[in-house]
């Protein structure tokens, strides 16, 4: 049974914010930066107004922001925090810290180019930059995805058996800043219900002990975190963290499916949202709001007899190279769609790891790549529209493979 | 790789470390040593506060209230001195590792 | 005004466990364990104590994986942003206590930084979290460079002191410029306890690590900690060369009152202050660490002597103005 929603016209800043709201977390620190300065503004009216019991720590750098979340959730709290491009870049070093911590911190990403030259648009290189930084990355495509991945990043970064921070990564201006009418649960209690109460602190064994995972001063055994750790541990370490994000892509199906009976929102299995894909000989897999733009374009193409279908991945890490496997092994053709840019030569990102997920496969795809939208570069219709023709030529075997193409970029 | 220490899955996640610094035994890297003259320590615990090693051993009198006897814990003393510089009495003398009788 | 009158009582202290055990490995006769184990001894509330540790050779060996010297919860996050850790863990017992999910009361915080985290990578987010008004105590053990990486010069490092990127040279002899004044800095905040301390002056530290702990807000405390790798002396001289840097008043010991925003000098430097023919010469000092030898051999540096005296003098001088002895 699905409980009581209500409709409110949000952008998708403000869904984060009435997100972080709905989960009641404990501790928020963050640093404005554009375009997700929103969050944090939408969030400060709820601590000014009493709405939230929770501390907003309003730091002097997102270093800082980051930095503070892994204190409060080391300390047992849900930790909260928003950034984008160079704040996300100025959290480098922490994102590693707080996932080999283990800290369960959601984060919200309004994906903005990275300077220089300086930019406030978006696109997704700012999250590729830090996608081995050891967070579970998922990308959404529109205002209602945002609130509803982050109540469900919770669920899924506290799960005993992941215990990794999340973010959810969502385009600058094109959501964050597009109201949009969403369904929000009508009473919080019911999203706290979803997530099991309060924050549980997971238990381990210590010196013959149980302890719980934090800082708390009650444990029968103090804790210490982070400390030295060099070649006779640090490897196993890592190890560990690589098996949690193993459970990570069980978990994000799992409560996909929750979220699902709960909210009655489900987005395909979680990790990758198919569609039109059941007899697709040309397929396209991209990340965020131009999923639906694209939508619109296969529609066309479909109308016209191209059997041509589309797979959005949600889960970037942990990639859904199974998925992939699995929704394109009969495909002939696949677009692959960076919205970031990639200095290797060979393609972007999601490409490289599209092509890699699918070349076991007895008779591989064709895999080619477009990199689009650089710094918020406008991606209509109709240049998507030149970009599937490419993919029919190829298929047609009317034109050459190629590795990556610009789109959209003056010569 | 030595295979006595334990596996990724035998070990606390989180880098939580399991086992107390006390099990180290920072008295190997000693090369001075020192020697407390018994009859000259006053016991006031001057050494006791200034080692930065924690490495005096107090034996409290019957009723609690006074040190009876101050010992060096050689198993911890890394033999740096600072306890025969602050020693009000000189009580504390240190002499080459392994030269004593 | 912040009163406290606790006394420390060694006998007493010295049958509390240690919450800084043996089995570290700082380097012999590093000032650092000594100043760890009195704050531990000070703690007012030993058994609701978190500590952050700022990146350093404190953090480092201390925590040599899998082993800890601390008994208490303990957390090392990164090199800059222990202040941020702190301020992380405040806000969550605050958040945890208002929504009823922990009935205590909210931990005593303390935050340990070097030379480095305090002065030069970590001062943003300490001054941050100062100005923020956080309840912590923020404890610098101050060895004036940056040792843990291997003794290079720090905004900390003295005036003519040699380190490894402030080489006594043909030229150049040592560091050029002078100390960051990193306590009036922090005082300049206007909202924090700021106190100096010396483990030599333990009772005096001890008073003041209370002080700070119980300071409903941001407190400072500034420990000078020898280095004698560092600073080139032998180890058993830490306190030797410890007590000379208060004694002549290149480490004075003063508090400030944010309340009643007002200085004062205090245990050895209030002597001092009362009676001016006790303060040494900073010749002193400098004579016993190698890092200043190039002032001494191979041909005295008398004019260089002569610049550090009369900056200390000067210094001097205007902490006995805000201590209204002059």
């Amino acid at each position: 049974m699905t409980m009581e929603q209500m409709d409110i016209l949000l952008n998708g800043d403000e869904a984060a914010a009435w997100a972080a709201k709905d989960v009641h977390v404990d501790v928020v620190a963050a640093y404005p930066i554009t375009p997700q300065t929103i969050v944090v503004e939408k969030f400060s009216e709820f601590v000014a107004n009493g709405i939230v019991q929770t501390e907003f720590v309003s730091v002097e750098s997102e270093h800082s922001a980051l930095s503070a979340c892994v204190g409060a959730a080391a300390a047992g709290a849900r930790a909260f925090t928003a950034t984008a491009a160079n704040g996300l870049q100025l959290m480098n070093e922490i994102l590693y810290i707080a996932s080999s911590l283990r800290q369960p911190i959601v984060m919200a990403i309004a994906n903005r180019a990275p300077s220089g030259p300086i930019n406030i648009h978006n696109d997704h290189t700012d999250a590729m930059n830090v996608r081995d930084a050891g967070w579970i990355m998922l990308f959404a495509e529109n205002t209602q995805e945002v609130y509803d991945t982050i109540i469900q990043a919770y669920k899924i970064a506290e799960d005993p058996n992941v215990l990794l921070p999340v973010m959810v990564c969502y385009d600058g201006f094109l959501i964050s800043h597009t109201a949009e009418r969403i369904k929000v649960f009508k009473d919080p209690k019911d999203v706290a219900e979803f997530l099991g109460g309060p924050r549980k602190i997971p238990k381990i064994e210590l010196m013959g002990k149980e302890v719980e995972l934090s800082l708390n001063p009650e444990n029968p055994l103090p804790l210490t975190f982070g400390p030295l750790d060099l070649y006779d541990y640090y490897f196993e370490h890592k190890r560990q963290q690589s098996e949690a994000m193993q459970h990570a892509y069980a978990v994000i199906e799992k409560v996909n499916e929750e979220y699902a009976k709960f909210s009655g929102r489900k987005y395909g299995n979680g990790r990758v949202v198919p569609y039109r894909l059941d007899d697709a000989e040309i397929a396209i897999v991209l990340m965020g709001s131009t999923a639906g733009t694209a939508r619109y374009v296969i529609d066309e193409l479909r109308d016209e007899g191209i059997k041509i279908g589309e797979l959005r991945v949600r889960s970037f890490r942990p990639f859904p190279y199974m998925d992939l496997e699995r929704y394109l092994k009969n495909v002939k053709v696949v677009g692959v769609f960076d919205r970031a840019q990639d200095q290797g030569m060979q393609g972007g990102p999601l490409f490289l790891e599209t092509r890699a997920a699918l070349y076991d496969l007895a008779s591989h795809p064709k895999v080619v790549n477009f990199v689009f939208g650089l710094g918020g570069r406008d991606m209509p219709p109709e240049l998507l529209r030149t970009t599937m023709d490419e993919l029919i030529a190829i298929k047609e075997g009317k034109k050459p493979v190629f590795n990556r193409k610009y789109i959209g970029v003056r010569e | 790789m030595s295979s006595t220490k334990p596996g990724w899955k035998e070990i606390p996640i989180a880098g939580i470390p399991f086992k107390s610094a006390l099990e180290y035994k920072t008295g190997t890297w000693r090369s001075f040593k020192p020697i407390i003259d018994d009859k000259k320590c006053v016991r006031c615990l001057l050494c006791w506060l200034y080692c930065p090693d924690d490495s005096f051993i107090i034996k409290w009198s019957e009723d609690g209230k006074r040190p009876k006897q101050v010992l060096v814990n050689y198993e911890y003393c890394k033999g740096c001195g600072i306890c025969s510089t602050v020693c009000p009495t000189k009580a504390i003398t240190m002499i080459p590792e392994g030269e004593e009788q | 005004m912040i009163e406290q009158k606790w006394r420390p009582n060694l006998f007493e202290l010295a049958k509390k466990p240690s919450l800084f055990t043996s089995g570290h490995r700082l380097c012999s006769g590093c000032a650092a364990g000594t100043i760890v184990r009195m704050v531990m001894m000070a703690l007012p509330n030993p058994k609701r104590t978190i500590i952050a540790n700022a990146t350093g050779c404190l953090e480092v060996a201390s925590t040599i994986f899998p082993y800890t010297a601390w008994k208490l919860p303990w957390i090392h996050n990164a090199f800059e942003n222990a202040a941020a850790t702190a301020s992380g863990i405040e806000a969550a017992f605050k958040a945890l206590k208002r929504k009823g999910l922990w009935k205590k009361d909210i931990p005593d915080i303390i935050a340990f930084g070097g030379d480095g985290g305090t002065y030069d990578i970590g001062l943003q987010a300490l001054s941050g979290a100062i100005e923020r008004g956080h309840d912590f105590t923020w404890i610098l053990y101050d060895n004036e460079a940056y040792m843990n990486t291997g003794i290079q010069r720090s905004g900390s490092t003295p005036f003519a002191a040699a380190t490894t990127t402030s080489p006594a040279g043909k030229v150049i002899p040592g560091k050029m410029e002078w100390k960051k004044p990193i306590g009036f800095i922090i005082a300049a905040h206007m909202n924090a306890y700021v106190a100096t301390a010396n483990p030599f002056y333990w009772q005096d530290l001890m008073k003041k690590v209370r002080k700070a702990v119980l300071y409903k807000g941001p407190s400072f405390l500034h420990v000078i900690s020898t280095c004698n790798r560092g600073w080139r002396f032998d180890p058993s001289q830490s306190m030797i060369v410890s007590k000379l840097a208060t004694d002549t008043c290149l480490h004075p010991l003063w508090e400030f009152d944010p309340e009643t925003r007002t200085y004062s000098l205090t245990d050895r430097s209030l002597y001092i202050a009362k009676h001016p023919d006790q303060k040494l010469p900073v010749e002193r000092y400098l004579e016993t660490q190698g890092r200043f030898r190039h002032l001494f051999k191979p041909e005295r540096r008398d004019d260089l002597i002569k610049e550090i005296q009369e900056r200390v003098d000067k210094e001097w001088e205007y902490l006995l103005k805000l201590t209204g002895f002059s």
